[in-house]
C-alpha cells in the first residue's frame, strides 16, 4: 500500500536517449548528465541546456537589472555588507516621486534607477518570453506555455507599465524589493478603498484558489490511479487504460461530473492563465476608472450593510489647522 | 539508499529552521479574543494574558501624597514662583515632591534646582521643568476631548525617567552612499514603525506644524480629481502603525477593517485619537520645540531637534496611559486657573460633533475588561479639580 504513496520517485529507468525528429543543428542537443537526487524528485538526467541568443540576451539584460536593484540596495546602507544581509527583506528600489510624473528621464539618485531597472527586466523577461516560443515551435510543441506566461507578464507590465502612464505618474508603480513591494501591495488597497470589492480581484482569487483545487485534484487522481499506468496520460487519452476509466469513475461517483484526461488540463490552464489576466485587469481598472472600491461596492449593492453604528466625521485634521500653536 | 539519507538529513535541517522560527516568533496560546463591534465585521481585540502581564507591572501608579491645601500662596513665601505662585505652599511642596520621583528619582531636587539658592534660574532643567507644568495644564485644561478626565501628571510620561522612554526626533535615517544611488527615501530599513519597513518618520510630516494630509483615501467612488498617491498612502499607513503598538492594539480598535477612511463605520475611539493628533501636535508645536533652545546639545536629535511627543509617549503600550488610572485630578495645581482663558490658545478652533450617537457605544470597556486587575484604576471618575487661586502672573516660559 505504502508503495504508491511515496512523496518521491521511486523508479529510475535509464538507457538510450529517445526522441523525437529535431531541426538541423538541434539534433546534438541530446545528451546530459544524470543524478540520482535529481531523479528522486524528477527526471534523473540533467540538461542540455538550450540558451541560444535571445536567452544570452536575456540573462544579461535580467543581471543587468538584479545588479542595479542589489547595489542600490547596498548603497542604501551605505555599502556595508553586513547590513545589506541583515536588512536585505527590507531593502528596494523606489520608483521616481509622483511629483515627477512620467519624466521618462528623473534623476538617476530619484527613480532613475528604478526606471533603468525596470527597462532591462522588462527586456529581460520579453526576450525569455520569445524563447520560450522559438523553442517550443523548434520541438513541433504548441506554444500553449508561452501564452501562460504572457499572461502573467501582462500583470507585471499593468503594474509596472500600463497603469502608471493611465495615471501619469510613475509614482504609482510596484518598488523592487521583498517587503517593499509587499508594503505596497497593502498601501494600494488602502488609498483605493480595499481592493476585495474589486470585481477583477475577485475573479482573480477565485481562479487563483480554484487552480489550487484544480491541481490537487488531478495530481491526486494520477498518483492514486499509478499503480495501473495513470502517469502516463498521453496514451490513455488516446486508449483510455483502467487507471483513467477508474480516476474517471471515482469523480463520477463522487461528484457526478469528471473531466476527461484532456480536459483537465484545459481547466488547468485556463484556471491559471485566467487568474492573471483578470487580476491584470483589476488593477489596471484601479484609479483609472474606480477610486474607491469600497463606496463602488456600496452604489453597487455588492457590499453587506451592517445596522448603524460608527460616529459623525469631525473633519479634516489638517483643514482646521490641527496645531493650535501657542502665542 | 545514500540519497535517501542525504534527503532524511536534509529534511531533518528544514524541520529544525521551521521549528526554531516558529519558536521564536509566534505566541503560545491562549490568547483572548474580544468583541468590541458588530458581529461579522472582526472589530476584535486580541490580547495574550502573559504579555498583559508584564505589560500591566509597567503601568502601575505610584504612591501618592496626600493632598495638603494649606498654608500661604507660594508665591508669599518662595522667590521667583512664575507659574505656581497661586498655589497654597502645602499643595507646592508636594507637587515639588512628586514631580521628584517622577523624573528625578535617583538626582532628587538637585537635578532641576540649584540647592544652595532654590529660586536661582541657572539649571536648564527648571526653566523646562516650568514650561512643562504649563503643558501639563494645558493638556488637563483644553484636551480634555482627549484626555477625558483622567489627565496627565509628569508621570503619565517619565515614569521616573529624567526624559521620557519614548520620544522621538527628526529623523533622516543612517547614512546612505547617496550621489548618484538612489539617496532619502525615509524607508525600506528595518527601523521603521513596528520593524516594518515603512517610512521611518512619519512624525515629522504629521505630528508637527504644517502637517500633511493623513486621509488619502478617495471618498468617492469614481475617480474625481483626487491625486493622493500610493506613496503618500505609505507614509498615513506607518503613522497609523505607530498608533497600533502605542496603544498595543489592532487597526480594529478604531477602524473597521473594511472601510478604514469611513467614519460611519468607526468606533468613538477614533474621535479621541482624532483629538490626541490635534492635542500632539499643539504639544510638540507649542511646547517641545520652544524649549528646544533651553536644552544642551547632549539631549538634542541627530537633526539639532529636541525631543517631541508622539502616542506612545503617554501610551507607553497601553490603550489608555497607565489602564485610564486618574492620577491627575488629584493634583488640582495641574489644571490651569479658572480665570486663566488665555494661556495656551490650544483649543480646538472648531468644537465637532460629539463623539458617540447615541445607538453606536461599541461595548467601550472592553480592553479594560481584558486587562487583569492589577491595571485597574484606583479612580475612574474623579471629583472636579478645585483649581487655586483666581489670579495669577502671565506665565515666562
Amino acid at each position: 500500500m505504502a508503495e504508491y504513496q511515496n512523496i518521491f520517485t521511486r523508479i529510475q529507468p535509464r538507457g538510450p536517449i529517445q526522441t523525437v525528429p529535431l531541426p538541423h543543428g538541434d539534433d546534438t542537443r541530446l545528451g546530459g548528465i544524470h543524478s540520482h537526487l535529481f531523479g528522486v524528485i524528477g527526471d534523473a538526467q540533467i540538461g542540455p541546456f538550450y540558451l541560444g541568443r535571445l536567452g544570452l540576451a536575456s540573462l544579461i539584460c535580467g543581471f543587468i537589472a538584479f545588479e542595479i536593484i542589489g547595489l542600490n540596495m547596498l548603497a542604501s546602507v551605505n555599502w556595508n555588507f553586513v547590513q545589506f544581509i541583515r536588512q536585505l527583506p527590507w531593502l528596494g528600489l523606489e520608483p521616481p516621486p509622483p511629483s515627477l510624473g512620467l519624466t521618462l528621464f528623473p534623476p538617476m539618485n530619484e527613480g532613475g534607477w528604478w526606471l533603468l531597472a525596470g527597462f532591462f527586466l522588462t527586456t529581460s523577461i520579453l526576450l525569455w518570453w520569445v524563447r520560450m516560443y522559438r523553442r517550443a515551435v523548434a520541438l513541433g510543441m504548441g506554444t500553449h506555455v508561452a501564452w501562460a506566461f504572457a499572461s502573467a507578464i501582462w500583470l507585471y507590465l499593468v503594474l509596472g507599465f500600463i497603469r502608471p502612464i493611465l495615471m501619469g505618474s510613475w509614482g504609482e508603480a510596484v518598488p523592487f524589493g521583498i517587503f517593499p513591494h509587499l508594503d505596497w501591495t497593502a498601501s494600494f488597497s488602502l488609498r483605493y478603498g480595499n481592493l476585495f470589492y474589486n470585481p477583477f480581484h475577485m475573479l482573480s482569487i477565485a481562479f487563483l484558489y480554484g487552480s489550487a483545487v484544480l491541481f490537487a485534484m488531478h495530481a491526486a487522481t494520477v498518483l492514486a490511479t499509478g499503480r495501473y499506468g495513470a502517469e502516463r496520460e498521453v496514451e490513455q487519452i488516446v486508449h483510455r487504460g483502467t487507471a483513467f476509466e477508474r480516476g474517471m469513475l471515482f469523480w463520477r461517483w463522487t461528484m457526478g461530473f469528471n473531466a476527461t484526461a484532456e480536459s483537465i488540463h484545459r481547466w488547468a490552464w485556463w484556471f491559471a492563465v485566467l487568474t492573471t489576466l483578470t487580476g491584470g485587469i483589476g488593477i489596471l481598472l484601479t484609479g483609472t476608472a474606480v477610486d474607491n472600491w469600497y463606496l463602488w461596492g456600496m452604489k453597487h449593492h455588492i457590499v453587506a450593510p451592517y445596522p448603524h453604528m460608527g460616529v459623525p466625521d469631525p473633519g479634516p485634521l489638517s483643514a482646521i489647522g490641527g496645531t493650535g500653536a501657542v502665542k | 539508499m545514500k540519497s535517501m539519507d542525504t534527503i532524511k538529513a536534509l529534511g531533518a535541517v528544514a524541520a529544525l529552521a521551521v521549528g526554531a522560527v516558529a519558536f521564536f516568533t509566534l505566541e503560545r496560546p491562549p490568547v483572548n479574543v474580544v468583541q468590541r463591534g458588530y458581529r461579522g465585521t472582526g472589530l476584535d481585540e486580541i490580547y495574550n494574558p502573559r504579555h498583559l502581564a508584564a505589560q500591566a507591572d509597567l503601568n502601575k501608579v505610584p504612591a501618592m501624597l496626600p493632598q495638603l491645601q494649606v498654608g500661604p500662596l507660594a508665591k508669599t513665601v518662595y522667590k521667583n514662583v512664575q507659574v505656581l505662585g497661586d498655589v497654597h505652599v502645602g499643595e507646592f511642596t508636594r507637587l515639588m515632591a512628586s514631580m521628584t520621583t517622577w523624573v528625578a528619582p535617583k538626582q532628587g531636587c538637585g537635578y532641576c534646582h540649584n540647592v544652595n539658592n532654590m529660586a536661582d534660574d541657572s539649571k536648564y532643567t527648571k526653566k523646562v521643568a516650568r514650561k512643562m507644568i504649563l503643558m501639563v495644564r494645558a493638556i488637563n485644561s483644553n484636551w480634555t476631548d482627549h484626555v477625558k478626565k483622567v489627565g496627565v501628571t509628569c508621570y503619565t510620561c517619565h515614569r521616573g525617567n529624567n526624559v521620557p522612554q519614548y520620544i522621538w526626533f527628526k529623523n533622516d535615517g543612517p547614512p546612505e552612499a547617496g550621489g548618484f544611488a538612489e539617496t532619502y527615501t525615509g524607508k525600506n530599513l528595518m527601523i521603521g514603525p513596528n520593524h516594518s519597513s515603512l517610512p521611518y518618520d512619519p512624525y515629522s510630516i504629521f505630528l508637527k506644524e504644517d502637517p500633511q494630509t493623513i486621509r488619502v483615501q478617495a471618498t468617492t467612488a469614481l475617480p474625481g480629481g483626487d491625486r493622493h498617491s500610493i506613496k503618500q498612502a505609505e507614509w498615513t499607513y506607518a503613522l497609523m502603525i505607530h498608533f497600533s503598538s502605542a496603544l498595543g492594539v489592532n487597526c480594529t480598535y478604531c477602524h473597521n477593517s473594511r472601510a478604514f477612511g469611513d467614519w460611519s463605520e468607526s468606533t468613538p475611539q477614533r474621535v479621541t485619537a482624532w483629538y490626541g493628533v490635534k492635542m500632539v501636535r499643539a504639544v510638540n508645536t507649542g511646547y517641545l520645540e520652544p524649549v528646544q533652545s533651553l536644552l544642551p546639545s547632549y539631549r538634542l536629535g541627530p537633526s539639532g531637534d529636541g525631543p517631541k511627543v508622539f502616542c506612545k509617549t503617554c501610551h507607553q503600550g497601553a490603550y489608555k496611559p497607565l489602564y485610564g488610572a486618574a492620577m491627575a485630578p488629584n493634583f488640582p495645581e495641574l489644571y490651569q486657573p479658572a480665570a486663566d482663558t488665555t494661556d495656551t490658545g490650544a483649543m480646538p478652533a472648531a468644537a465637532p460633533p460629539t463623539a458617540a450617537p447615541p445607538t453606536a457605544a461599541p461595548p467601550a470597556a472592553a480592553p479594560a475588561a481584558a486587562a487583569p486587575p492589577a491595571a485597574t484604576p484606583p479612580a475612574e471618575t474623579p471629583t472636579a479639580p478645585a483649581p487655586a487661586a483666581p489670579t495669577r502672573q502671565p506665565p515666562q516660559p
